[in-house]
């Protein structure tokens, strides 16, 4: 037990050191070109968005789509309350490590109800009062300390990333608080719950997915847009596509400055 | 060499039109107005319990009366604008029109028993940036922001983001693709935009 132990710490540090190499080159990067991509890899990334494509089509998507059909609504939300409620523990090291004192309180209060009047997180209990949800992870706390975006990738089965986002992953894969507490099995609770509620979001958000994967003219160039700007808009980060102005010239590059009075 | 007087006030003329505020200077008010009367619209057509294609129609409609549309198709068109002709332009802002109008109508049984709100305003360089919130059923709400303009002479919305996501780029990232499929040739790619979305 304790040599597993110890051999799983080792294999951790070993990551977190490639992590912390690869970081290296999101400072590189750290501005991105005019047109608010940063796509150097397009090539390798391709390969990868061709690869999830069909492992969605061929398995994902059949599968979301069958739990999300035959999964009663509040079965599916418990899963999702459960998987929400096991990420609090790693939410309140980020909010820490942040200095956000607000998502500190969020994430132990919400942990707290959860865990007792929520019947060990099945139910949303906190919610039910009002608290706000709140999800952050060590990408944003990368964010936060004024790290760049680095390059878009498009990872096998996890879809599309930044590299600080990528290494926030591995960051927070190796670091979960949850993993020090817990021995097997329930240590992979928190696995499995967050690839049923992952499944779950695949099927509720399909139409969505669906649209971005097979109905686009390019579904690479569309996940890697909308990806962008949607982890942009959760960061709070500005960005100078959220303001082009089409009424100066139509025709010309959209990330033109446009300033807010 | 005497001075044209005709090319100097029409000179002027360019000058006043660029310096001078048009008359009816659009408002904080009236741009909240305008989202308020489209959002009303929009929750009509979702509360009409119609058919997916009936819904379509309707804010084909909608769309019509109330977006840019011309700009908007020319923003979508991108750097490639540049070479089409008039008549290239036209057909295509027709063609663009009926596309969003399927793509996004398809989407709006989603909306069934949700509603949108508007928030708060702020001033951009073309007009108004309006702030909504959707609350639609079983879905945590989400912000929609409407960015309102006059620059066309009629109060009218050019864009909007979804949760961060704006609609323009997205279009114009289709549009471009298309455009890249069909080789460049303009007129293939409204053909095949005719039939998609």
């Amino acid at each position: 037990m304790t040599t597993l132990l110890a051999k799983t710490r080792n294999l951790n540090s070993t990551i977190l050191v490639t992590a912390l190499t690869l970081l290296g080159a999101c400072t590189a990067a750290d501005r991105v070109p005019g047109d608010g991509i940063y796509d150097p890899y397009e090539t390798q990334n391709r390969k990868v968005h061709a690869f999830n494509r069909n492992v969605d089509r061929a398995l994902v998507r059949p599968v979301a789509r069958g739990y999300s059909g035959s999964v009663p609504d509040e079965l599916e939300a418990t899963v999702d309350n459960f998987a929400e409620n096991l990420g609090q523990p790693s939410n309140f090291v980020n909010s820490l490590l942040q200095a956000d004192l607000r998502g500190m309180g969020l994430s132990t209060v919400r942990f707290v109800m959860n865990t007792t009047i929520g019947i060990g997180g099945l139910v949303d209990a906190a919610s039910e009062f009002g608290i706000p949800e709140h999800d952050t992870d060590f990408g944003e706390t990368l964010y936060v300390w004024g790290v760049g975006e680095g390059a878009y990738m498009e990872l096998p089965f996890l879809g599309p990333s930044t590299t600080r986002r990528t290494v926030g992953r591995v960051v927070d894969a190796v670091s979960n608080p949850l993993d020090f507490a817990l021995d097997p099995p329930e240590v992979y609770y928190d696995t499995a719950a967050g690839i049923v509620a992952g499944i779950g979001t695949r099927g509720r958000f399909s139409d969505t997915v669906d649209a971005i994967l097979y109905e686009s003219a390019d579904s690479y160039a569309q996940t890697r847009l909308i990806y962008l700007q949607t982890r942009r808009f959760e960061l709070g980060a500005d960005v100078a596509d959220t303001a082009i102005d089409p009424y100066l010239d139509p025709y010309d590059d959209p990330y033109e400055a446009f300033d807010v009075e | 060499m005497l001075n044209n007087p005709s090319r100097r006030a029409v000179l002027a003329g360019i000058i006043t039109t660029a310096t001078v505020p048009p008359a009816f200077a659009l408002s904080e008010g009236d741009a909240r107005a305008l989202v308020d009367q489209l959002v009303g619209e929009i929750n009509t057509v979702i509360a009409s319990g119609k058919s997916e294609s009936g819904m379509i129609r309707d804010f084909e409609k909608i769309f019509a009366r109330y977006a840019d549309v011309p700009i908007m198709a020319r923003y979508a068109l991108g750097v490639d604008g540049r070479r089409a002709s008039n008549g290239q332009l036209r057909r295509f802002t027709d063609v663009f029109a009926g596309y969003i109008a399927r793509k996004y109508g398809k989407r709006f049984r989603e909306f069934i028993g949700g509603r949108i709100e508007v928030r708060s305003a702020r001033s951009i360089r073309s007009g108004y940036e309006i702030t909504t919130t959707a609350f639609l059923k079983g879905e945590s709400p989400f912000e929609v922001t409407f960015l309102v303009s006059d620059r066309s002479g009629k109060r009218l919305f050019f864009n909007m983001f979804i949760e961060g996501v704006n609609l323009l780029l997205t279009e114009r990232t289709e549009i471009g693709a298309l455009l890249d499929q069909a080789g460049g040739d303009i007129d293939a790619m409204i053909d095949r935009l005719r039939r998609i979305g």
